[in-house]
Parts: structure tokens; sequence; C-alpha cells
């Protein structure tokens, strides 16, 4: 165990070298080329084995790590944005095919305008996709997702990719401390890569990526992909619990901070949630009874278990760092929405979008949040369209 | 059939027809491979290739256009057209230099076997 000031893309690249897979497939893009660029110095420096894969663009990297993951080798790759917008229709077949791929994603606002910095409409529009999506808060959930990542998609009750997301230069490439596990520690942890029925294996030779159509079978393969998405739901609880054990940082689905007693919930995800933890003890010291709910798990969505911790909140605040055009809110808003109505009680939903194309979001735009949320609460008729923070009008 | 079709099958699909979403192999994965054959491609053809014989001298030139490879071949020569995945692309018909293929209405065709 070791204490390093790292950058979150270092951390994360650090964590990939520890796993040391077999194949890396990789296209540079900002905010992630860090990780490509330091995984090949590791290459080059022959600090370890992995075969790494230059390719010409994401469309490539994915369908090379696909490739490479369907002929029997642990396989990852990273990327962000438009890299990942690229990688769209590769993404759903490694799904389909059901390959433990993982994938580091430094999220960032796609074009246009073009923008390089960080939110979250890279990952939230490829939530869709099929893949596991981890979100962490800092790099050291970065650093911890990356590890566990490999898991959770090679359990055999699973065998689905993950993604695991940072927040793009907020923390992908600030520097801050990293309690990282030894080499061997990690490798034990992840443990030796099962093949399923790999394409190199010329003794038992498999066809992969068939052709089924109408009359065919493509309903119950979707169904049983969707049934492995449940299956996550317990494996990452697992994977979870056993990365505490080895490391004292136990992980779930989400983090819950000062919600028992709250009658005014903040649901955050990425790096905000640091924010909004500080503002929510801000104002439980003025005798607000404020909580938090930090979502780590985005896919599969633990709406029961979040619908369970969120049952005392009277009003809550889901804040989005992406918009869904023509939508009720953004995609963290519509899922926390869809799981509270499932409830007995339900609590009154207000959406905040922040944060797009990385613009800051600062301590009063939080509290100015909470002051809606608190005139809902008082019962006075406050609008269900969503909110937008630190946004100029006029 | 074709020769070069491997005999064992070790994927038994007798009862396929109900299976659910848990008896697949992940991922549409299929256990065994040269299975493209067993797709049946021969009920999208609305015309169909009839060769003539006579015609006929075994040049071999529809059997390299094929892209079904559906012109059966044994001991160098051509022995008929595999229907089961012929669909009916009428390139044998185009490149024979002899003429000894023709493209017939496929409802033509089967009422003419039927006879």
């Amino acid at each position: 165990m070791a204490r390093k000031a790292i950058t979150g893309n270092g951390a994360i690249a650090l964590a990939l070298k520890q796993v040391e897979p077999d194949v890396m497939a990789a296209y540079p893009i900002t905010p992630q080329t860090e990780i490509a660029q330091n995984y090949a110095q590791f290459v080059a420096d022959g600090a370890v084995k992995t075969e790494y894969i230059p390719v010409e663009s994401e469309h490539s990297a994915m369908s090379a790590a696909i490739g490479s993951c369907a002929a029997g080798a642990r396989t990852f790759t990273a990327t962000s944005s438009q890299g990942f917008a690229l990688m769209w229709e590769m993404l759903f077949i490694a799904a389909s095919l059901r390959l433990p791929l993982t994938m580091p994603v430094i999220t960032r606002a796609l074009s246009g305008p073009i923008n390089i910095h960080c939110d979250h409409s890279d990952s939230m529009g490829g939530r869709d996709c099929g893949w596991i999506q981890l979100y962490g808060e800092g790099a050291q959930e970065g650093y911890d997702n990356a590890i566990q990542a490999f898991r959770i998609a090679e359990h055999m009750e699973v065998r689905l990719p993950v993604m695991t997301m940072i927040d793009g230069f907020i923390i992908s490439g600030a520097i801050g401390p990293v309690e990282t596990l030894e080499d061997d520690e990690v490798k034990k942890f992840v443990g030796e890569y099962t093949t399923l029925n790999p394409l190199l294996n010329v003794a038992n030779p498999v066809t992969v990526g068939a052709f089924d159509s109408l009359g065919g079978w493509y309903f119950e393969h979707k169904v049983a992909q969707n049934r492995a998405m449940d299956n996550a739901m317990k494996v990452i609880e697992e994977v979870g619990k056993d990365f505490g054990s080895l490391s004292g940082r136990e992980y779930s689905h989400f983090k819950t901070h000062m919600i028992e007693d709250a009658e005014i919930v903040l649901v955050a995800i990425g790096s905000a949630a640091g924010n909004v933890k500080t503002m929510v003890d801000t104002l439980r010291a003025e005798g607000k009874k404020v909580g938090m709910l930090k979502v780590r798990t985005f896919r599969p969505f633990p709406y029961e278990q979040i619908r369970q911790a969120l049952s005392n909140a009277c009003v809550i605040g889901v804040m989005d760092r992406s918009d869904s055009y023509g939508a009720q809110g953004g995609p963290l808003f519509t899922e926390i929405s869809a799981a509270m109505f499932g409830g007995e009680t339900r609590p009154k939903m207000f959406n905040f979008i922040y944060g797009l194309g990385g613009r800051d979001i600062f301590p009063d735009d939080i509290r100015g949040a909470v002051e809606t949320l608190e005139q809902a609460a008082a019962g006075e008729q406050v609008s269900q369209t969503r909110h937008y923070l630190n946004v100029r009008e006029g | 059939m074709s020769k070069t079709r491997p005999e064992k099958k070790k994927w038994d699909v007798s009862d396929i027809q109900k299976w659910g979403p848990g008896r697949h192999e992940k991922g549409a994965t299929i256990p065994e491979s040269g299975n493209a054959q067993d797709y049946k491609t021969g009920g999208w053809r609305s015309e169909r290739p009839r060769r003539d014989r006579e015609k006929c001298n075994d040049c071999m030139i529809c059997f390299f256009a094929c892209p079904d490879s559906s012109i059966r071949v044994e001991n160098d020569k051509m022995v008929d057209i595999d229907l089961d995945h012929c669909k009916g692309c009428g390139i044998c018909a185009q490149v024979c230099p002899r003429d000894a293929i023709e493209m017939m209405n496929e409802i033509k065709a089967c009422k003419l076997e039927e006879k």
C-alpha cells in the first residue's frame, strides 16, 4: 500500500498496469490521452507484457478490442467524448457478444460547439448500449473502479463489458492523493482470466457474430443480456465488498451522506458529489435537514435500493451533468424519478442541470438549488421544468 | 451438401424452437463452425437458374462467379445447382460463355417441375 500524488489519468493507467491485461487497443483523445500515452510508455519500457495495438480511430479501437477479446485475450481500451461517439455501433456489439472488455471513460462534452471540457454527454448518451457503467467521484474511485471492472466483467454470470467514468480534466488532469495497492495484490484480486468460447481455440471452433433475424432468437439473446445486467447488480456488490477487505475501501451501488432524517436530498454523480457533500455539511451546520446520495452504478440502475434509501425524503433534487434534449430532465433525473414512482410515497422531484462543457459549479449554485427545494418543501409552487445552475440568462 | 462440411455435429439443436434466453450460449455464439450452410437462403429467389447439359462444357466460370457457392461440382464436372442456397441473382447466367444457363421465373419453374 502506498500513497501517491498522481493525476486521475495516471492513477487509472497505474491500475491497468497492475492488472496487466493481454491487449490494449487505443487511440488518443483529450482528456483520455494520458492513459493511452502512459500505457504505451509501460509497454515500451517492458514494464508490462501487454500487446499494444495503435489504431487509426476509436471505431477501430473498439473493433480491435472486440476481436482481441473474442479471440480469448483480456483486453481494454479507454476513450472520451467524440471518440466514445465514434465507437457507438461497436459498443453495442461488444455488449451483445458478451465480451468482458473494460474501458475507462474520461467524460467530456460532445460537440458542438466544439468543447473539450467535462460533462457527461458522452457516457450518458451510451447508457443503453449494454455496458455496465460505474461513475467515480475522484482519482481514488477511478483507480479502484478500473481494477474492480475486470472482476465484474469477467464474472461468468455477468460477462458484460464495463466502463468506468471519471470527470475529464477536473479529475483526470488534477493531481491528488491516491492510495494504491501492490502489483501482486491487484493481480491476485483480478485473478487469472477465464476465456469463454475463444476464437483462437482451433480444437473447438466457434462462430461469433452470426446472423439471427426474423424467426430466430434475437429477442431471447437480448433478454439474456438484460438478465446478465440483473446478475451484475449482485456481482458489483460482491466485488465491492471483496475490494473493501483488500483495500479498506468498500464499494456498493451508491453512497449516502446524512440522508436518514433528511427532508431534502440532493442526488449527484461524478466529481460534483464532493461539492454537494461540502454544501450539505454547511447547511446541516445551519440546522437544515439536507442529505446527499451519490450514484456509482448507473447501469444496471439500482432502482429498488435507491427507492428504499430515498423513501424518507419529501423533496429530491437530482443533479445532472448532461441534458436530454426534449426530455423532462437529464438522464439521472429520469432514472431517479422512475425509481421513486414505484414507491409508496412520491416525493416532489426537481432536476438541476449544471456544468455543461466544463462550466464550474460553485457552492452558491448548490445552495441556490437547495433554496428552490426548500420552497417546494414549504408547499410553494415551484416549476417542474428543469432548472439550470450557473447559466447566463438575459 | 458440400464435401468440405465437417460431419461432426456437437451442438444438439433438436428442440431449439423452444429455447429461452437461458439455453443459448452467451453472446449468441454458436459452439461450432462452418454452419452458414444451415441457413437456407433459397426461399428469397424469384428467378431460378436452369442449366442446359448439352451446351455446358464444365468450364467452371459459373462456379467461381457464384457468390453463394451454389454451383455443385463433383469430379471436375458441374453436377447441378444447390437450390437451397441459390438466391437467383443470375450472375451464373450472365457469365456463362456458352449461354448454357437461363433464368426462369421461380413460380413457372416450380410448376414445370410438378409436371
